[in-house]
């Protein structure tokens, strides 16, 4: 019966199986989805991926895959590379915010405290402690290397 | 012996992995080269060769070496994580950035405090950064909030999996 095929199998032109691995994540009322994951990844890889891994998982993983196809089928020369690369530049931007921010308070504070500033100073003093631990738990190094390995 | 021809030393990663000739007009091989035969086949397990030559092909050739790159590491990423991938990483920028964008405006407001005055307030010369998927094809932008994550572990303690000093295009 073709009307029960999944949408892989039917762009595939193939017997959608009930053990068909790929049906779950590619259902039929969404062509379109398998159409970009095979296009840059092919049946088979999506296959053989989905097939190393726990079943619990796998729906994260056709996901990922689907994302991923989209962002390069947009961009495709950076896919979802760029992405990173764009999140990147925003976390500087932040980081040096942030950091220039700080410089301001401490400036503030060395000019002289007032007493609605001490509690602003407690919770900042926790941030500080809070911030500490971010950066120690993701320390990405700043230095770009030349290429890929 | 008959068609007997010289085998080519100078194999492309690419064709040496596929066991074929490397012709001189082989689109793989200025970017993979023989002494980089991991790069290659990381790309090809994911990808795939027809897919990737398709990729090259699509985009102008002074653009083909970023692209090698880009694939490249979406290969490592998803070799390294086969469930998440690049996405994996995209979350744990994702997070920093909202911990950051938190941070910046509760600092924003204890220098507002010092400064006692209320237009002060949040405001600065430098830009408040807003939504970090907003420039983004809005395909990619848009769907990543679909993602239930349900992590088992703490993605602070999986960040060494990424090497972002590998991406080439800061």
């Amino acid at each position: 019966m073709s009307s029960g095929r999944c949408a892989a199998c039917r762009y595939l032109r193939r017997r959608c199986t009930e053990d068909c691995i790929l049906s779950p994540y590619f259902p039929s009322n969404n062509p379109q989805r398998f159409v970009s994951v095979h296009r840059i990844y092919g049946a088979s890889n999506v296959t053989k991926l989905l097939l190393q891994l726990p079943t619990h998982l796998r729906a994260e993983a056709a996901d990922s895959l689907y994302f991923e196809a989209q962002c390069r089928l947009e961009d495709p020369v950076y896919g979802c590379v760029g992405l990173i690369f764009m999140l990147q530049q925003q976390i500087h931007a932040a980081e040096s915010q942030l950091v220039k921010t700080q410089a301001e308070i401490a400036v503030m504070k060395s000019q002289g405290q007032n007493p609605e500033a001490q509690q602003a100073e407690q919770d900042f003093n926790n941030l500080l402690l809070q911030q500490s631990d971010n950066d120690a738990a993701l320390s990405f190094p700043n230095q770009v290397s030349s290429g890929f390995i | 012996m008959r068609g007997q021809e010289p085998r080519s030393t100078s194999s492309c990663a690419a064709c040496r992995l596929l066991k074929r000739r490397c012709n001189p007009n082989c689109i793989f091989a200025p970017y993979f080269r023989s002494d980089e035969p991991k790069k290659f086949a990381k790309v090809h397990k994911v990808f795939g060769a027809s897919n990737v030559s398709k990729i090259l092909i699509e985009v102008p050739e002074e653009q083909r070496e970023d692209t090698v790159n880009s694939l490249a590491y979406e290969a490592e990423a998803r070799l390294r994580d086969p469930v998440y991938g690049c996405i994996g990483a995209i979350a744990l920028l994702q997070r920093k950035m909202i911990q950051l964008q938190h941070d910046l405006a509760l600092a924003r407001s204890c220098l507002a405090r010092y400064t006692a005055t209320p237009s002060c307030i949040g405001s600065t010369d430098v830009p408040v950064i807003a939504d970090p998927l907003g420039d983004f094809p809005a395909g990619c932008g848009g769907s990543i909030d679909s993602f239930s994550w349900n992590l088992s572990y703490e993605l602070n303690q999986e960040a060494h999996m990424y090497d972002f000093s590998q991406i080439p295009y800061v």
